[in-house]
């Protein structure tokens, strides 16, 4: 946990200090992030959901929202979308407390969530004049990448967003220096499937949704590709280990989980208003989650997928495609089947998130077909991502206790 | 000729006949004939055409089903429209539908494809990606393989082969057919007494579910009538609805504008029908790219298409400006992130032109209009009003 905060303070304080360092600043998304390539140009990412996330942990989204709403966006939509508006409007002071600098570049690099569009159809009216690059990700509608769909997008790479990268960058391609940025991007992606696979084990030593979006930050957040993330990740695997041997539970903010009770699989986002809050719900019951569809938003790595460094754009853009929310729904709803059964869940937990669309359109239907193929028990909760007054809590604990004895009574019933 | 208010009263039953009865007698008058369910905004209905096949516009079950299980399928903070269509499905409507494609137009309809597949509906259930990328030979050619996936589910049910003389042939109907919407759009900006925008919205709604044959004729006729002296002018301004492509408005929304003192001269309520701004080459060796080039070149702004050459505000403007609209009424569905995350941009759009507008937001089955028809009647007051004042409301 501490290197990873090292990591990502160092992250905005080279952010901070690019008028000294001249390093030009891409503004982009999380699902689909061409991180490897930015970095090939030496250029820095600003993750603006990664801000509103971290405004809502800080409690400050909601005043961010309300300007928003000020400035005329309905209640109705995507609080991401309206905390970032709102805090861009509020002087873009980013979370360590220091402005983060206007954007060089607005890559459009959007993976399975449409809003992602109308969301940089706003930045480019609040930052008239920079650059534009838009990548289409191609929807695995039919569950498959087409040779076409890859072909689309390498056209995209290299007639669209390289050029852009190269005119804004002043430095020219360099596809060597992508191919050694992927090598370690790959290596990276093995050890964090590792790390999740370790929920295997009773305890399960980590938990992979409430602690797991820690983990996936580095490899998220620009990171993917570095050396340093390499390192943090084999650290990590190593500190798991150590815990399954000695058959120590996840780590929560109170300390090590005692008694391991329930094994959830979580599909949907977390709240971070009340993120601790919403967490102690969870462990002071003895419920760990052993695997979460949002860690996968980044990258779904549970089929095999690596970049692979000797086709740079071709990976790039088999990854774009490849992450969660680009999935159809019987696809996801495989992977989720497969996450149930292989991590051993007790339970499945729906949290639906109001302004989320790309996941909570269809989450009703994934988990009636979960419940029917594998009889599971299942929950239902409703948060939002960082819009406060969409969190209540004696609903969300009223409706997991229920949850939480329903799994009880069936762990009963099997166990006689 | 037949009148108009007979052929309204047929395309109003069209319209909303939640059973499409008209296009399975259709289907069932010959063998090999395919029926292709499609949600909004925009497919190119010429390549079904072309192959033996009716594209039928599933456009929701507005306030004409009771919704029962598609509220089990849908949160409580997602757009209404997805709720119907599920419910169609699961009920009998859409037996006899032999594919269904769901254009890129926000992520519920996206992810609704997929709940389609998960249930089994139809042959083939197709998300049409359409492209975000507006050069021919990127996005152009990736549509252009998009539209042959199409062809290739259909061949597989019924055999038909596509050829160029077909397309063209199809491509000419659907030209001439947005040909005639345009003259009636144009006639009835200049005389929108003579025809209501409730009428408009049942003829136009009617062609999404009839061959383009029949629409073109009854689009003829209606022609005809709207160029005679009929009805009676009234002291309403002209405005614009933007907002509504995709989740319709309910009737009486549209009734209730109109009786507030409006004449809706343009609208986006059925904006697939007249996407492609002029005619697609009818004459080409490739009716395919051609298809794609117009789709590329000739869109119309929209929530669903990404606008960075185009800004969708002063598309927006110039509409007014043609139109010679007194304003805009932005009249989007509730929890509609494409239309509510455009809304400030196009306001602002309006605001730093000094058009004036008004926003509102309604559900398919919305039943309620009296605060609605309030808000529109002050709109429309203020602006008679106090004319020269170039205020926003």
């Amino acid at each position: 946990m501490i290197i990873q905060k090292e990591m990502i303070a160092g992250l905005f304080k080279d952010l901070a200090s690019v008028k000294e360092s001249g390093k030009k600043v891409v503004y982009t998304f999380i699902p689909g992030n061409l991180s490897e390539l930015i970095r090939s140009f030496d250029m820095l990412p600003v993750y603006p959901e990664i801000n509103a996330l971290q405004s809502g942990m800080r409690k400050k989204s909601g005043e961010f929202i309300r300007e928003a709403e000020r400035h005329g966006h309905s209640e109705d939509v995507c609080t991401y979308v309206k905390c970032d508006v709102g805090m861009m409007i509020k002087g873009n002071i980013g979370p360590t407390g220091e402005k983060l600098p206007d954007p060089d570049l607005l890559l459009l690099s959007y993976t399975g969530c449409f809003t992602f569009m109308k969301w940089f159809e706003t930045l480019e009216r609040l930052y008239p004049g920079v650059p534009v690059a838009l990548i289409q990700s191609p929807y695995q509608e039919d569950a498959t990448i087409t040779p076409e769909m890859t072909e689309y997008m390498v056209k995209q790479l290299k007639e669209e967003v390289i050029p852009k990268m190269e005119e804004v960058s002043g430095q020219k391609f360099d596809e060597e220096k992508l191919k050694g940025i992927l090598k370690l991007s790959a290596e990276a992606e093995d050890w964090i499937v590792k790390i999740f696979d370790s929920t295997k084990h009773r305890p399960s030593p980590i938990d992979a949704y409430f602690a797991g979006v820690y983990y996936i930050g580095p490899i998220n957040i620009g990171f993917r590709g570095t050396q340093e993330a390499v390192d943090y990740y084999k650290e990590l695997y190593k500190e798991v280990q150590e815990r399954i041997a000695k058959g120590l539970g996840p780590i929560t903010p109170e300390g090590v989980m005692k008694e391991e009770k329930f094994r959830l699989v979580v599909e949907g986002p977390p709240n971070w208003t009340s993120f601790r809050e919403f967490w102690k719900l969870f462990y002071d019951r003895g419920a760990v989650i052993v695997a979460s569809s949002y860690t996968k938003v980044g990258g779904v790595y549970d089929y095999g997928f690596r970049h692979d460094s000797e086709h740079p754009l071709e990976t790039l853009a088999e990854y774009c495609m490849n992450c969660y929310t680009n999935l159809n729904l019987p696809q996801r709803i495989n992977l989720l089947e497969k996450c149930i059964t292989e991590y051993h869940a007790d339970g499945y937990l729906t949290n639906s998130i109001k302004s989320c669309n790309s996941f909570a359109a269809g989450q009703l239907m994934m988990m009636r077909e979960l419940e029917e193929r594998l009889e599971i028990p299942v929950g239902f909760i409703e948060t939002d991502l960082v819009d406060p007054r969409y969190f209540s809590y004696s609903n969300i604990k009223n409706r997991l206790e229920s949850f939480f004895e329903m799994l009880e009574q069936r762990l009963l019933i099997e166990q006689d | 000729m037949k009148s108009l208010e007979s052929i309204v009263e047929r395309c109003t039953e069209l319209a909303f006949d939640l059973n499409f009865t008209h296009a399975k007698e259709w289907k069932a008058e010959e063998e090999g004939r395919v029926l292709v369910g499609y949600m909004p905004v925009y497919i190119p209905r010429e390549i079904i055409h072309a192959v033996n096949g009716l594209a039928v516009g599933i456009m929701g079950a507005g306030d004409r089903k009771q919704i029962i299980k598609g509220d089990a399928y849908y949160q409580s903070y997602i757009c209404h429209i997805p709720r119907g269509i599920i419910e169609m499905a699961l009920d009998d409507n859409l037996n006899d539908f032999d594919g269904f494609i769901f254009p890129a137009i926000c992520d519920v309809i996206r992810n609704l494809s997929g709940m389609f597949k998960v249930i089994q509906k139809g042959t083939f259930v197709k998300y049409l990606d359409l492209p975000q990328n507006f050069q021919s030979h990127i996005g152009g050619e990736f549509y252009h393989k998009e539209m042959e996936h199409i062809l290739e589910y259909i061949e597989k049910i019924n055999g038909a082969r596509v050829t160029t003389e077909k397309l063209n042939h199809s491509i000419e109907l659907f030209n001439h057919n947005r040909r005639l919407l345009e003259m009636i759009y144009d006639l009835r900006q200049k005389y929108p007494w003579r025809m209501t925008n409730v009428d408009l919205y049942h003829i136009v709604r009617a062609g999404q579910v009839i061959p383009v044959e029949e629409h073109n004729e009854i689009l003829e006729a209606v022609h005809d009538h709207l160029q005679k002296d009929i009805g009676v002018k009234q002291d309403r301004i002209k405005v614009v609805v933007s907002g509504s492509f995709c989740e319709q408005p309910p009737v009486g929304l549209i009734k209730s504008i109109e009786m507030a003192g409006c004449y809706v001269v343009d609208d986006d309520f059925m904006i697939g029908s007249r996407w492609i701004q002029g005619d697609v080459d009818d004459a080409s060796g490739n009716p395919l790219k051609a298809l794609a080039e117009a789709y590329i070149s000739r869109s119309p702004f929209s929530s669903s298409v990404y606008d960075v050459d185009n800004p969708k505000e002063g598309r927006l403007a110039d509409l007014v400006k043609k139109r010679k609209a007194d304003g805009v009424i932005f009249a989007a569905p509730s929890f509609c992130d494409p239309a509510l995350l455009d809304s400030p941009i196009l306001q602002k759009g309006c605001d730093d032109r000094k058009i004036r507008y008004i926003g509102i937001q309604y559900s398919e089955n919305t039943g309620q209009f009296k605060v609605i028809k309030e808000q529109v009647g002050a709109f429309s007051d203020s602006i008679k009003l106090w004319e020269d004042e170039p205020v926003a409301v």
